[in-house]
């Protein structure tokens, strides 16, 4: 099974701009798509008499708050154990409203992995059964994996570019 | 139990005149920690209770979250091979060792062979003490103490050679990207040679006196049993899906640091309940020495590091008298290097299951974003559904057995 036949096989059954960004990352095919075609996707792949796409290896979210309309992104490792093949989808959604269909209907795997990108970047994955925070205390109020809370120390004085002559 | 909280639960009637009493159909909420002895770690179960039996069960997790991957995202790389220490405590080295490769990838440096046979070694030894600790405090959940101190004492002496090889014995940080940050001493070799000839002997003594004990098999088999199918819908790794019959073990699927060298066996159990957990683990143990044998007969000779100056530090000596090693021993200590733009996801075999690392890169001194895949925090989440209709002693063996380690989890 080679990565080439994924993409073919999923341009051909959602349409040629279901996926895009296409690129591969020491053998793992990796690709992007839309929010809305994230669960027909990964239902198809499951379901795949060839791809077998049944193991959710992970699910992490990320933050560019460069990227206008697209902030929010979340990447979806999936791994076929049959054929021994890895797989990275990618979708993003805009920071002001951050909606990713939940896909804990098919992976039970995803339940806590979804809870804790929605505890860390605040991404709201709709039809969660538990969207409560998971790592974080309950009380908090804000999502700190996000960038706009930095990380560091306002006293530290060792990076100033002036200091090393540049 | 002094953590007994009877509650009146307003969805259940109280039938005076029944048969039992006033409580016969009550349920009881109790709380399973977040500091019970018995769970060795920090989490909290509100268990709903029916009389003896589990109804229900509410976990909290996160009690020692500790923030690893935003901290990551400050820190230069070669700093981050410390917090990867602190997830799963009891097999350290695998940590630190997936997160070098994973970097390792990232910068394409290309290890020699004797660092990867190196590797090997102390990764297996890491899981020899990650799978002693998790059999023999299985069998001092059941009640069995003896068995514990008998192979206690092998893993503080493979801590003794983690102490010869990186000084330290818990938190190890060992291992440098492009290989080790020493080679092994004449005292390490020994040792080794001496815990692969003194071990087995530990080891049966401590199956002589459990795998096949009455009291242990009426206390583990059938006990928190989960199918193939819902393991891996779990998204379960390590000796808990093999234990229900799935042969995926990363070192044999994708292997790495030259895991294809060596012939070894992928243990797998039948019916995932916690014995099998337990027979899958202690098998792991025989097939991780039966590796380092392998590995120390045939160690090639050769650099115990990858000639990149960029990344490995410089030998101190050198530090002193030459220039190129002061300036890239300060470079690299100060994290003024800048990786490349790249995206990577390696993982390993951690003690408990596939330990995965996706690394963004921007081409910055430090991750862009770094998430760690933990096997305990994943399968930690079918516990609930492993221990619905047993009893409490039933689930603390099963929460033994499936190796749920606090720092993993909570990161």
């Amino acid at each position: 099974m080679e990565n080439q036949q994924i993409t073919d096989a999923l341009q051909a059954q959602f349409g040629a701009d279901a996926v895009y960004g296409v690129t591969e990352s020491h053998g793992i095919l990796q690709f992007t798509t839309g929010v809305d075609n994230i669960v027909p996707m990964l239902h198809y792949l499951y379901a795949h008499p060839e791809f077998k796409f049944q193991f959710l290896t992970d699910l992490a979210g990320i933050h560019f708050p460069d990227a206008k309309g697209q902030e929010l992104g979340v990447i979806y490792h999936l791994h076929s154990l049959e054929n021994n093949v890895r797989l990275m989808i990618k979708a993003y959604a805009p920071i002001e409203a951050p909606h990713f269909p939940t896909i804990t209907g098919l992976y039970a795997a995803a339940n806590w992995m979804e809870r804790e990108a929605f505890d860390f970047y605040g991404i709201l994955f709709d039809g969660h059964p538990n969207l409560t925070r998971i790592l974080n205390m309950d009380e908090m109020d804000y999502h700190p994996m996000r960038k706009e809370y930095p990380l560091e120390d306002a006293t530290r004085h060792d990076k100033i570019d002036e200091l090393f002559g540049r | 139990m002094s953590e007994v909280a009877l509650v009146n639960n307003p969805n259940v009637g109280l039938d005076k005149t029944q048969k039992g009493g006033p409580y016969v159909n009550e349920l009881s909420t109790l709380n399973l920690g977040p500091t019970h002895p018995a769970t060795h770690g920090i989490f909290q179960n509100i268990l709903t209770m029916d009389g003896e039996t589990i109804v229900d069960a509410e976990q909290t997790v996160g009690y020692i979250h500790r923030a690893f991957e935003k901290i990551a995202e400050r820190r230069p790389f070669y700093q981050i091979t410390t917090l990867t220490d602190r997830m799963n405590y009891c097999s350290a080295p695998i940590n630190n060792m997936g997160w070098h490769m994973t970097v390792e990838k990232l910068l394409g440096i290309e290890v020699p062979k004797r660092a990867q046979y190196m590797r090997v070694i102390m990764m297996e030894l890491a899981r020899l003490t990650d799978h002693i600790v998790c059999n023999s405090i299985l069998a001092v959940d059941t009640g069995a103490l003896t068995g514990f101190l008998y192979v206690y004492q092998w893993r503080e002496f493979i801590y003794e050679i983690y102490e010869e090889m990186c000084g330290a014995r818990l938190t190890t940080n060992m291992g440098r990207f492009g290989g080790m940050e020493r080679d092994f001493t004449p005292v390490a070799i020994e040792k080794i040679h001496k815990l692969l000839k003194e071990l087995p002997a530990a080891l049966k003594e401590f199956e002589g006196m459990v795998m096949r004990n009455r009291i242990f098999m009426d206390r583990t088999q059938n006990v928190g049993a989960i199918s193939a199918e819902r393991a891996l819908n779990y998204g379960f790794t390590g000796p808990n899906l093999r234990a229900a019959g799935v042969d995926y073990d990363v070192r044999a699927m994708n292997p790495y640091s030259s895991y294809e060298d060596f012939e070894f066996d992928v243990p797998v159990g039948t019916k995932g309940d916690t014995y099998d957990r337990f027979l899958v683990r202690e098998e792991e143990m025989w097939q991780s020495l039966r590796i380092i044998q392998q590995a120390i007969d045939n160690l090639p000779e050769g650099p115990f590091h990858a000639d990149a100056p960029h990344y490995y530090l410089p030998k101190k000596q050198d530090v002193y008298h030459n220039m190129e090693a002061l300036i890239y021993h300060f470079k690299i200590v100060m994290g003024e290097i800048d990786a490349p733009v790249g995206e990577v996801y390696h993982s390993v075999e951690g003690g408990n299951g596939e330990l995965g690392f996706y690394l963004v890169s921007d081409g910055g001194r430090t991750p862009y974003r770094l998430k760690f895949r933990r096997p305990g925090y994943i399968y930690y989440q079918a516990f609930p559904e492993m221990i619905k209709g047993t009893s409490l002693s039933d689930a603390i063996v099963t929460m033994s057995s499936m190796n749920v380690i606090a720092g993993e989890l909570d990161t």
